[in-house]
């Protein structure tokens, strides 16, 4: 006797570990990325960059560079002015919200120290280097805004005057009540959170290649970016090219984390280039530019204190956040959707209903800070879990039971954060359960006790979360921002019955491809390995979101879920027509065309499309194959599709060095429908490893005249595999009822809470010192100082 | 960033490469693993004319024990200070501090004389360099001398060798019964440059300290031999007292500059804490 189980099913691929078809392609060194492109009469170009963080440019003289051997030409801000127009990092929806306009190089400033100021391109990088040194750039150096008080003092130099302040945007959320709940609370905790700057650290850096081709007013750009379809559409409306004739390519990409959505002005300048050349020009940054030109994140002072009565319920919390983005907002998603989700993910766990935020956004003489993988969500969990840690000392509960006693009940959904947010359904009774049995939680606290008795520091800490996934367009359509919410699919059948899809979420190595088979393989019912998916081209693709926010599996999903049985009712009808039958009598299972009562095989899906393609002739009169289809879904249900978990960090303090050893990682999450496991699991460890970098390891550190001192893997440190503990990973499942797939998404989880839990751990770790840390990344030097040995 | 061009000469012999430094009029560096090097002409921090490969010169290799003293040849590898049975047994504290050194793919390419060479204030192996009271053998024109290690780590980058001079070998008077020694660094990820860094090697005399010399990296703009705490324990049985006294004094001997990262008095602290610790593993050795 066998026992069934659901993955017996015919067709069945989603749920099961399939491999990434192109890991082994990747692992062979037969990847191409944009570095790897050469195309013939192709230039290069570098850029000289400031020196100042803030500073007028009195003159260029780059006459010396524009001899020098094998220099095409020199280009200024002035120049690519010409051509490109100006872009503004503002959304309608962040009411007041300013930001200056931004062009491809400065005219007549810099605001960082490290942006590009001067375009030399040449025949090899080499080159123009070497002239890049010989171009003399005089500046009248500024006063720099670096500290966020600074930037906002009375007197404090103003980066764009014609905004009148330093500050890009204020929001406020009251919902009423907090004073009075505060007044009356018997238990009221605050802490001043402070959460560093730090960046992605792609393996693969920033990488364009622009090819203007003037016979035909083409413009074909090969660029490492997660989002296609909105370059596309940024350099034809910048450019003033016909949509049409803008051709972007997202090759392989090496790691992208949010990090490649952004516009960068060294990218949009290669456009330009490449115009004013008529030939390609290809821009890498290298590891120095990464660090002074992508896009940071974080970079928030938060002060948070939260009220709760003589049992430890959690009646309000008052928050406010300040977060420096830089000189500017970014484009085109601008810089305060993390500030936003900021102050709009707190507490979003919990049953409290009294919430007050404010949140200021602040200009200041810094690189840009924008959209990283988990934006807000890592501060917001922070703030409220070590407040509630602080809660559970003062009433002396435990951690899971202070958790048990304030979560929103499983069964209490649908409902809504103080903050507005609608929730579907949520677990987190289930996943917090799950953890303590998981992580052996009281075995652990015994251990810890015992050890503390030998002097050994051990820390446990936990932190629940709520992700956002599956953005609809109140994200940023909504917002005036040309970013699509939905995605588009083409799937066709070929003469020899094998599938080709092409669809518009992108593949960075997260392994969209891979699910988007699996979906397609189960829905219209053939073998996964004759499927070949298509991704990150405009030319070839529907036009549509690709990834960000964690939309790739939900939205993405869904629309190959929907095209697959579009295309499989089509194809049925066809068989149908053959076989003289009706098509609800017939199913497609392992490319075979079956009977739906027996599965009994009727005849081959290859076969369909040799007589559909060859022999039309043999068809009833009237019957006209439909093989390929073309479909779109956007999401319509609840405006973003939220997730939960819980994580759980051990770790132990070295408390005469400040060092520290992170144990062990638990986390149990839910993403609705798991397509893939294996996927998911290791989106979930990776997102965890840079949670736990952001925790201990990684910080941009600015000297007082805003100069990056740190900008170098040398000097900037990411966490590498002999710190990170193994990561253990459990599951619960609720499906969202607004897609036939059910999945939502899991890219951000595991970065969403890591650091809340290392936090947590490390407080924990310190309890019998009665010193507490409250700022990430928790460095040596910090933990050293909290310990009061330095 | 790409280097400035310049140009490449494969050296066969030591006079060879020498003279070669000298016909490019000292606008030339000698390249044998090129892991600090090569970054730095990528930065474009240094853009030397010339560049003139050392690493196929069959007298800069090999370890040879010769009487007293162990020879090693300035280009073995990272990886070799660390699997060598030679190095292991006389010159133990290169073996201990190799396994800290960066990564297994760096290792592969480092050369110990580059490494000593370079005098990263921050690298254990000048250190420990230091701390086994090796002498390094120098070739000029004028031919060969050998400098004591506390008189060849002069400043920041800065050693003993000359313009155009080459070190040839790194000469370690061994270890013989008696010596104790102990190594250990603190990093925030194993293989960065170290916190602080410390290696002791101790003659003990029916258990009292006769002879000893304690070496600390990154603290200061050298490699620093702890004085003052050597001091405390000369003619001392290694107890809890003795200890703690060397302790006392140990910040004075360490000049660590200002750094916002790590600040000196973080660097004080922890190295107080990091000779603790070793000189209690160095009592524990004896019991």
């Amino acid at each position: 006797m066998s026992v069934l189980t659901p993955l017996d099913r015919p067709n069945s691929y989603i749920g099961r570990s399939v491999p990434r078809p192109n890991a082994k392609r990747l692992l062979a060194g037969r990847g191409r990325y944009v570095t790897d492109i050469t195309l013939p009469r192709m230039l290069h170009v570098a850029y000289v960059r400031s020196p100042y963080a803030h500073a007028r440019i009195v003159s260029i003289d780059a006459t010396t560079a524009r001899e020098m051997p094998g220099v095409r030409l020199v280009a200024t801000g002035e120049d690519l002015a010409k051509l490109c127009a100006p872009w503004i990092g503002t959304m309608d929806h962040f009411k007041g919200m300013k930001s200056p306009p931004q062009l491809p190089l400065p005219i007549d400033k810099v605001v960082w120290s490290g942006q590009a100021v001067v375009a030399v391109v040449a025949d090899t990088r080499a080159l123009a280097e070497d002239a890049a040194e010989a171009v003399y750039i005089e500046f009248d150096e500024l006063p720099a805004v670096v500290d966020i008080d600074a930037a906002r003092a009375p007197d404090a130099p103003v980066i764009s005057p014609e905004l009148g302040s330093n500050l890009c945007f204020h929001g406020k959320i009251d919902t009423g009540g907090v004073e009075d709940v505060f007044a009356g609370a018997a238990h009221v905790v605050e802490e001043e959170f402070h959460f560093g700057r730090h960046t992605a650290v792609t393996m693969e850096p920033r990488a364009i290649i622009a090819d203007y081709d003037a016979s035909e007013g083409q413009l074909t750009v090969h660029h490492a970016t997660q989002t296609p379809y909105q370059f596309q559409d940024i350099y034809a409306r910048h450019y003033g090219l016909p949509e049409s004739r803008v051709r972007v390519i997202a090759p392989d990409i090496g790691g992208s984390f949010g990090m490649k959505l952004h516009m960068y002005h060294e990218d949009m300048a290669v456009v330009g280039l490449s115009m004013m050349l008529g030939r390609p020009v290809k821009y890498v940054a290298d590891r120095i530019e990464s660090f002074v030109s992508d896009i940071h994140a974080r970079d928030h002072r938060v002060r948070a204190r939260m009220a709760a009565d003589a049992e430890g319920n959690i009646l309000a919390m008052d928050v406010e956040d300040v977060t420096g983005i830089g000189a500017f907002s970014a484009y085109p998603r601008t810089s305060v959707v993390e500030g936003n989700q900021v102050y709009r993910l707190m507490g979003a766990p919990y049953t409290f209903r009294n919430y007050r935020a404010d949140l200021q956004v602040v200009f200041q003489n810094k690189v840009q800070m924008s959209q990283y993988r988990a934006v807000g969500h890592p501060v917001a969990c922070t703030v409220t879990e070590r407040l509630v840690d602080m809660i559970a000392d003062k009433t002396a509960q435990d951690v899971f039971d202070i958790r048990s006693r304030n979560l929103i009940p499983d069964d209490a959904y649908p409902c809504t954060s103080p903050t507005g947010y609608q929730f579907e359904a949520l677990s987190h009774h289930a996943c917090l359960a799950k953890l303590k049995a998981m992580m052996d939680y009281d075995r652990l606290r015994a251990e810890q006790a015992e050890l503390r008795t030998k002097g050994i520091h051990r820390g446990i800490g936990i932190a629940t979360f709520v992700e956002i996934t599956n953005p609809g367009p109140a994200f940023y359509g909504v917002g005036g921002a040309r970013i699509s919410s939905q995605d588009g699919a083409i799937i066709k059948i070929t003469p020899s019955g094998d599938v080709h899809c092409s669809i518009s979420v992108t593949e960075l190595g997260q392994g969209t491809e891979t699910i988007i088979g699996q979906i397609v393989a189960e829905h219209l019912g053939v073998d996964s390995n004759r499927i070949k998916v298509m991704t990150g081209d405009t030319d070839t693709t529907p036009h549509g979101g690709a990834t960000y926010a964690c939309r790739g599996a939900g939205i993405g999903g869904e629309t190959a879920l929907q095209a697959a049985k579009k295309l499989k009712a089509n194809v049925l009808a066809v068989a149908a027509a053959i076989l003289q039958d009706e098509p609800e009598k017939l199913d497609i299972h392992s490319g075979w065309i079956v009977d739906v009562a027996t599965a009994q095989q009727r005849i081959e899906l290859s076969e369909i499309a040799r007589i559909a393609y060859f022999r039309s002739d043999t068809l009833p009169p009237g019957t006209q194959a439909q093989l390929s289809v073309a479909h779109h879904y956007a999401p319509q249900g609840y405006p973003f599709a939220f997730t939960n978990g819980v994580q759980a960090c051990h770790l132990e303090l070295d408390v005469e060095t400040g060092l520290v050893k992170i144990l062990k990682l638990w986390v149990v999450e839910d993403c609705g429908r798991v397509i893939n496991p294996l996927l998911v699991d290791e989106q979930i460890r990776g997102g965890v490893v840079q949670g736990l970098g952001a925790a201990f390891f990684e910080e941009c550190v600015y000297g007082d005249s805003g100069q990056l001192t740190n900008g170098s893997l040398a000097d900037y440190l990411v966490p590498m595999a002999v710190e990170m503990p193994d990561i253990e990973i459990g599951h619960v499942e609720t499906p969202t009822l607004d897609t036939q797939l059910g999945a939502k998404g899991v890219g951000e989880a595991g970065t969403a809470a890591a650091s809340a839990a290392a936090l947590n751990a490390m407080n924990d770790a310190m309890k019998p010192f009665g010193r507490t840390v409250a700022q990430v990344p928790m460095t040596p030097a910090r933990i050293l100082k909290a310990l009061g040995h330095i | 960033m790409k280097a400035r061009a310049f140009n490449y000469v494969k050296a066969s012999t030591v006079v060879e490469a020498l003279k070669a430094f000298e016909d490019a009029q000292d606008d030339a560096s000698y390249i044998a693993g090129g892991q600090s090097l090569v970054p730095t002409l990528a930065l474009r921090l240094q853009a030397p004319q010339l560049l003139i490969d050392i690493a196929h010169i069959p007298v800069l290799r090999g370890v040879d024990l010769q009487g007293d003293w162990l020879r090693i040849g300035a280009l073995t590898r990272h990886h070799e200070v660390l699997t060598d049975p030679l190095i292991r047994q006389h010159a133990p504290l290169y073996s201990e501090a190799a396994p800290h050194v960066a990564h297994p793919a760096i290792r592969n390419k480092g050369t110990l004389g580059g490494s000593i060479s370079h005098a990263d204030p921050a690298s254990e192996f000048p250190a420990m360099t230091l701390a086994l009271g090796a002498e390094l053998e120098i070739a000029s024109r004028d031919g060969v001398r050998r400098v004591p290690a506390d008189d060849f780590f002069l400043d920041l980058f800065q050693t003993a060798i000359e313009p155009g001079e080459l070190l040839v070998a790194i000469h370690v008077p061994v270890v013989r019964p008696g010596h104790r020694w102990a190594f250990h660094e603190l990093a925030r990820r194993r293989g960065d440059f170290a916190l602080v860094g410390c290696g002791i090697l101790a003659e003990f005399v029916d258990d009292v300290v006769k002879q000893v010399r304690i070496a600390f990296f990154s603290v200061g703009s050298t490699p620093l031999r702890a004085r003052q705490a050597e001091e405390a324990l000369i003619g001392k049985k290694l107890d809890q007292a003795v200890i703690a006294a060397a302790q006392a004094v140990v910040g004075d001997d360490l000049d660590p500059p200002e750094d916002e990262h790590t600040p000196p008095a973080m660097k004080r602290h922890l190295a107080r804490v990091l000779l603790g610790r070793l000189l209690g593993e160095i009592a524990r050795q004896g019991a």
